[in-house]
């Protein structure tokens, strides 16, 4: 067991856990923050992607002790005094959910590619969330709401 | 007048007569907790005995059959419905109906759905049931309601109820502009009323909140990542479960070793007959404990993929009903004398759900009474599997349904609350057990593989005379033709599975549609008519004549020519009271191999539209996920064991496989809503494959039908997507 420190949502938390959890294992059930879902466990959905630095993340491929030194954001983060950030905002104008399990992880690979790309393609935007499964498929809203949050003027910004 | 016309309408604390006591105490609690005010109850309705009969064999119908609304003081509505939301947004739309009829604003309605507690007693949430049955339900009751609040307004003020007018939560007088709130009017009141609401539920071209595109209910919870789901619940003192799954089906222990396990902290080994569980302080140290534990078993040899519908077709099932065979005519007459003659075999894979929440269960035990937080489509019938597993009564086991991380037929049963409860009952407190997707592929169940024989003669104008289908093991739903065919012999043979199968969002409605519209297809090219001309033909049925010619409208069809790099295809059917006609471009790489679908067009009529934007929602999910075993899903098993059970092995739609959809809604109000949920589903594989062979002149007959490599001991296709 390890004795560390996190930064999640700009607070920094003590972590005592193994040195092989997953983040994931750690953000859920050891903090509570369980917005990031379990969907595989493998890198293979996407559902449990936070932001380590501005960059989309699964974080049930890294381990809690190696995300130490990162700034992390999940999606309980990215609300700012009561403010959905852009790309929240556009998931719930474009209704881009159905039952809403894969939404934190689409919301964060999202803002992740915005926050690298101001005005992505469609191509590039496929291309960056092709890593994220929503099962229910509501692909076609989802890509909706990504270009309706590159077009908002403070698209990406907050972090 | 029957007692569907019958709501008797009461004022607080009421039980009916025949509701069991524990359930009426628990009800009762929670009334008081929610205060005085009107409770709406209906007696039982025709419908929902007939479904419940349907469910229980006729027999063992529960007494309670009542549906519930409460009105609060502040003008607060809850409505009770055991139905439960899975991402097809029934939270919203039941709420939508319940706003129209009683005339409040629809922020005013919470919905409290699936918590066996709390909610009337429910089959559970499939087969496209809620609209049909639960709409009607909770809109005579509201509509009840707001007739028992303009009666009482009445009363007060001494004139005609017909003069009244119910808007925005009042009731107001149009004379005087005097007003009173429904919450101001129930107050303090005691009322016994019984009014016939059918002639007033307020007609479909009338809906002003019903109908409308409301945003989903609560949808800021679900990009805030506030909501929580079965597997994000927690409990005081809660520990986490882990269970040892052995090394293939129908295996048998032969050692096993759990002594490591047992000196990790905190971690509980518990043993009870075949099942072997743990329990640890948290969710790492359980996957860890498992790791440990020494296990080996014996599998026996089984079935695998190699030969499995010749298979299923010479195992039948006898203890299970096949259903009813139809005939009509006799097909081998008509066979001998028609021009055309196209026999041949379709298939379907096993596939599996995979809904992206894995099954997950929290259980706490209290002083004797069970309560289980669990992702399920039937809390009454988990319910009463704890109850049995537990040899407990049903009410003294609750279950509560989080709106869950969907399901689409997969969770229908309790694995996962049992084996929480089991653990939590030997930890001596709350236990979350969390499936991981192996588990979720592997111990769950599947969508039924099955082979199906189509025989089927035309003349030669291209009138269908014979049809012949026999379905083996994939089941019987929309299993007969909606064509007029004189002469018919269609039978459903079950089968012994070697896996474990269930119910799958649409049932065997897209096997049965895949292997009639595609023969359909093929007699249309054998008698050299246009596909689509050729179905009209064929039609008798207005509403599916009425979505193919949409469908096709907006898709272009007749303008469009295939060549052997773009395939254009169209398919249809109807089920549960769903109508549907699919237009499919399919794009073929130059080398001939690899499909893509680039755009589907698709046309839906299932009566009133409720909510037009979650119904596209719902037809655009059905879409892509019918993508998946039209393509390339397939589950992959030999030996006892499931050999793709992980997202890298079992290929599921992405954001690259989407082709670009446009749903056609033909909105008839003046017809009841019928559920959305699954038919969409059905005319996207038999449309693609209809759309390769128009490109290719290959007839695909195998789902799914380009699947990454070739599925051992099946005919192999060429393509690939
Ligand atoms: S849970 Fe991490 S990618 Fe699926
Ligand atoms: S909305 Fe259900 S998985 Fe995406």
């Amino acid at each position: 067991m390890g004795d560390f420190v996190l930064n999640v949502n700009g607070a920094h938390v003590r972590v005592n856990a193994s040195s092989e959890e997953t983040l994931l294992s750690v953000l859920r059930n050891r903090l509570n923050l369980t917005g990031t879902k379990y969907g595989c466990g493998e890198g293979q959905c996407g559902a449990c992607t936070v932001l380590l630095d501005g960059r989309a993340t699964r974080s049930c491929l890294v381990s809690a002790e190696s995300a130490a030194h990162a700034k992390i954001v999940t999606i309980e983060g990215l609300e700012q005094d009561g403010k959905l950030s852009p790309v929240q905002q556009a998931f719930l104008d474009a209704g881009a959910f159905q039952c809403g399990y894969c939404t934190s992880g689409m919301i964060l690979s999202a803002t992740s590619l915005l926050h690298e790309r101001h005005n992505p393609t469609e191509e590039q935007i496929v291309e960056a969330m092709e890593g994220n499964l929503c099962r229910c498929g509501t692909y076609p809203r989802i890509l909706d709401a990504v270009k309706r949050a590159s077009r908002s003027p403070v698209q990406g910004a907050s972090r | 007048m029957s007692r569907r016309d019958q709501p008797v309408l009461e004022l607080g604390q009421s039980s009916s007569p025949g509701r069991p006591r524990s359930l009426q105490l628990a009800r009762r609690d929670f009334l008081k907790v929610l205060g005085g005010g009107l409770l709406v109850c209906l007696t039982r309705t025709s419908a929902w005995t007939q479904e419940s009969g349907r469910a229980f064999g006729g027999h063992e119908l529960p007494k309670d059959v009542s549906a519930w609304l409460h009105i609060a003081v502040d003008g607060q509505v809850k409505v009770f419905t055991g139905k439960v939301e899975v991402g097809q947004n029934i939270r919203t739309s039941l709420a939508q109906l319940v706003a129209e009829e009683l005339k409040v604003p629809f922020d005013a309605i919470t919905m409290i759905m699936g918590d066996t507690d709390l909610t009337p007693w429910d089959m559970g949430t499939f087969g496209s049931r809620t609209t049909p049955t639960m709409g009607p339900q909770l809109r005579i009751m509201a509509a009840a309601a707001r007739e028992t609040l303009l009666d009482m307004a009445a009363q007060r003020w001494h004139v005609d109820p017909t003069t009244l007018t119910a808007a925005e939560g009042r009731v107001i007088d149009p004379q005087t502009s005097r007003s009173f709130t429904y919450g101001g009017l129930t107050r303090g009141e005691k009322l016994v009323k019984t009014v016939s609401s059918e002639e007033s539920l307020t007609p479909a071209p009338e809906w002003k909140i019903a109908g409308t595109a409301v945003p989903k209910a609560e949808g800021r919870d679900f990009v805030t990542g506030k909501h929580k789901y079965p597997s994000d619940i927690t409990r005081p003192e809660m520990m986490f479960g882990a269970v040892l799954r052995p090394d293939g089906f129908n295996a048998t222990l032969a050692s096993l070793d759990t002594s490591a396990a047992e000196k990790l902290p905190g971690v509980k080994v518990v043993r009870d007959g075949d099942f072997i569980g743990l329990v640890a302080p948290d969710a790492f140290a359980a996957q860890s404990a498992l790791a440990a534990i020494q296990a080996k078993w014996n599998v026996p040899a089984q079935p695998s993929n190699q030969g499995l519908f010749e298979y299923l077709k010479n195992n039948p099932e006898t203890g299970r009903d096949d259903g009813p065979q139809h005939v009509s005519g006799s097909v081998a007459q008509a066979m001998a004398g028609a021009d055309l003659k196209v026999e041949e075999q379709y298939t379907v894979a096993y596939i599996a759900h995979a809904p992206l929440e894995p099954r997950a269960a929290v259980a706490e035990w209290d002083a004797g009474k069970l309560t289980v937080w669990t992702g399920t489509q039937r809390p009454f019938g988990v319910r009463d599997e704890l109850a049995e597993a537990f040899h407990l009564s049903p009410a003294q086991v609750r279950v509560i349904q989080p709106d869950m991380g969907s399901g689409y037929g997969g969770k229908h049963t309790g694995e996962a609350a049992i084996e929480a409860a089991r653990l939590a009952k030997a930890a001596g407190k709350p236990v979350k057990v969390v499936w991981t997707r192996s588990e979720e592929f592997t111990w769950a169940y599947f969508r039924p593989a099955g082979l199906i024989e189509i025989t089927a003669g035309a003349r030669r104008d291209g009138t269908v005379v014979a049809w012949q289908c026999h379905n083996y093991n994939s089941g019987p739903a929309a299993i007969t033709t909606p064509y007029n065919v004189a002469n018919q012999l269609i039978q459903y043979h079950a089968a012994k599975s070697p896996l474990r199968q269930g119910s799958y969002r649409g049932l065997a409605s897209t096997a049965n549609h895949f292997a009639r519209e595609s023969h359909m297809d093929g007699l249309a090219h054998a008698a050299g008519i246009d596909p689509l001309e050729f179905r009209l033909k064929n039609l008798a049925d207005p509403r599916l004549q009425a979505v193919f010619q949409a469908a096709a409208a907006k898709f272009g069809w007749g303008r469009l020519k295939s060549t052997p790099e773009r395939g254009f295809g169209i398919a249809g059917g109807v089920d549960k009271g769903g109508y549907v006609a699919t237009c499919a471009e399919v794009e073929i790489d130059p080398d001939g191999k690899r499909v893509r679908i680039r755009r589907i067009v698709q046309a839906w009529e299932s009566g009133a539209v409720v909510n037009p934007d979650g119904l596209r929602n719902q037809l655009t999910g059905a879409i892509v996920q019918g993508i998946g075993g039209a393509l390339f899903e397939r589950i992959l098993f030999a030996d006892g064991r499931i050999l793709n059970p992980h997202f890298a092995q079992y290929r599921l739609p992405r954001f690259s496989d989407t082709p670009q959809v446009e749903v056609v809604l033909l909105d008839r109000k003046d017809l009841p809503s019928a559920g959305a949920g699954e038919t969409g589903l059905v005319g996207l594989a038999p449309a693609v494959g209809n759309a390769i062979f128009a490109a290719s002149g290959i007839r695909l007959r195998n789902m799914p039908m380009a699947p990454q490599s070739g599925m051992q001991g099946e005919s192999n296709t060429q393509f690939r997507s």
